[in-house]
């Protein structure tokens, strides 16, 4: 038996990465799945982003576990699409239980058109929260038995590792912003048994970090030196480690844990 | 279906009731063995709940063996140094290994701040601040002999957040947030992991007494937990006025477990949204 035996999670940024191994692993736990990624490139970001079929690789190791998944394009910058897509979901799962707002964008040493790459990266990891919160708080409340969400925030959401590139600043600006949502959120739905909880990740193992542009500004900006260098022995967290700390927030095993920012950083925070 | 502390042994004190027995059964739920400790004693400046005996350690002994897990348990004083390396010493000898600290044994007393005496004050500070340090001084050296481990030191919402009458407990627990990041920093390289925990009010003896609510329900002569109820619930976020012990035991158990592999320097509220409102 699961621990989310009959939830349905919405997911924002499923299409690979930290979003898929979310999807994947929370199936593992019995729940079914609402999935939207953007799969699509924004001309800010340096590296390539999820494509269509990247989303249809997650909807096979989700229907690979026989749990039920409805994935469908969705920018996060569009509240309308993450408003469809959501009823869509719940129209065919039956109900809501979990969201995680997981897209994100990291255009990094994207320096071309700082003000775009600013903007971009603000709508993205900080409007697109609150649109997710948006399209999906609602349904919660309405169906009126508690819910958990968690936001993917990050180190850079507790320390000001954005460097002097546009879009490290923005990076960091938008993941302190998610928290300060988080906390409004956690008290405005609290007495709806709804909770809200952010996790802050080091430098995880995905397409977002590992890829030229990400490594040739951590390499050469003198001002983000040690921004992934953690205090335990480790270089890189892998995706699952973020999904498994998301997992227990969301199960009833973390019922009453609402309103924290919880690092799964191998101590970088602490340094 | 292995547990997800399977084969490891656990050090825990303030082992006899409340949420160190929580913590011993739920770990050995999930099977681990473990070494318990408690005063199961008096403390004289600490008056408004009766002490933990010998009866409840025994109780938890118990418990934990009706899981079929092993335990051994010992009376020791978390501000007697050396009687908890015996203690430890002792259940590494029986149970082979140590992999995780449980630094849980704390008492709780209310007073306004000008009327906090000497003894107090320092029975306060030597219990919930050096007894958290020196059950991290008795378990380092075996965790390291592992080759790695996990600490989970409990605090308070008061380790995070300043609240009346309670300067003495609301300094020793805000001291257990410094002690676990230094340790998280000193000790990572040797992969041992060392977080705090952060109840909000936890249904327990330590505020399930006239005192207590009373705090929550001043204008009440005869305070009770019916009448203290609506005042501890508008303290959280949520709509519960506090927690189970097996609450703070999930928490526990996630960052001891590897799901918590990477997790280190953290301070974890397990609060309703206390700290947050």
């Amino acid at each position: 038996m699961g621990k989310l035996e009959g939830k349905v999670a919405f997911i924002t940024g499923a299409a690979r990465g930290q979003g898929r191994s979310h999807a994947v692993r929370l199936a593992q736990e019995g729940a079914d799945i609402v999935a939207v990624d953007i799969c699509a490139q924004i001309d800010s970001v340096p590296y390539p982003m999820a494509t269509p079929e990247d989303l249809e690789q997650t909807v096979r190791e989700v229907e690979a576990l026989d749990r039920r998944i409805v994935a469908s394009r969705a920018d996060v910058r569009d509240l309308g699409a993450l408003e469809r897509a959501v009823a869509d979901g719940v129209a065919q799962l039956g109900r809501l239980d979990i969201v995680l707002a997981n897209a994100g964008i990291a255009p990094m040493g994207a320096d071309d058109d700082p003000a775009r790459a600013f903007a971009d990266v603000v709508d993205v990891n900080l409007t697109g929260v609150w649109n997710t919160l948006r399209a999906t708080a609602p349904v919660l409340v309405e169906q009126g038995d508690g819910g958990a969400i968690v936001i993917t925030s990050s180190t850079a959401g507790l320390k000001g590792i954005g460097g002097d590139s546009p879009g490290g600043q923005g990076y960091t600006a938008a993941k302190h912003g998610v928290v300060g949502l988080m906390r409004s959120y956690a008290m405005t739905l609290g007495p709806q048994g709804i909770r809200v909880n952010t996790v802050h990740p080091t430098g995880v193992n995905t397409p977002m970090v590992v890829n030229d542009f990400m490594q040739k500004w951590l390499a050469e900006d003198p001002t983000v030196a040690g921004a992934m260098t953690n205090l335990m022995p480790v270089e890189m967290l892998e995706a699952v480690d973020i999904s498994n700390a998301i997992v227990w927030l969301v199960s009833d095993d973390a019922r009453y844990v609402t309103g924290v920012t919880l690092p799964v950083d191998a101590g970088f925070t602490a340094k | 279906m292995a547990g997800r502390v399977q084969g490891k042994v656990a050090f825990i004190t303030g082992a006899a009731r409340g949420q160190g027995r929580s913590h011993a059964l739920r770990l050995a739920e999930e099977g681990a063995d473990v070494i318990a400790v408690d005063l199961c004693g008096p403390i004289p400046t600490i008056e408004m709940y009766p002490p933990a005996t010998e009866e409840d350690l025994a109780e938890t002994v118990r418990q934990v063996e009706a899981l079929d897990r092993r335990i051994v348990a010992t009376k020791a004083d978390v501000r007697d140094r050396g009687a908890l390396e015996a203690a430890v010493a002792e259940g590494v000898a029986q149970l082979g290994r140590l992999d995780i600290v449980l630094a849980n044994a704390g008492v709780f007393e209310i007073q306004p701040a000008l009327e906090v005496g000497d003894d107090a004050w320092r029975e306060m500070i030597d219990i919930n601040l050096t007894g958290v340090w020196n059950t991290c001084r008795a378990g380092l050296p075996h965790l390291i002999e592992a080759g790695g481990g996990s600490i989970v030191l409990t605090s308070s919402t008061a380790g995070l957040k300043g609240t009346p009458n309670t300067v003495h407990y609301t300094a020793a627990k805000h001291g257990v947030v410094g002690i676990m990041r230094t340790l998280a920093n000193e000790f990572a390289a040797q992969s041992i992991r060392v977080n705090s925990v952060h109840p909000t009010g936890v249904d327990t003896q330590m505020i399930m007494n006239p005192k207590t609510w009373g705090l929550f329900d001043p204008e009440n002569p005869n305070p009770t937990r019916e009448g203290a109820e609506p005042i501890f619930r508008s303290t959280n976020a949520l709509p519960v006025p506090w927690v189970e012990p097996r609450d703070i035991s999930n928490a526990v158990l996630f960052l001891v477990s590897d799901e918590a592999r990477y997790i280190t320097g953290v301070t974890l509220p397990v609060d309703a949204g206390y700290t947050v409102k």
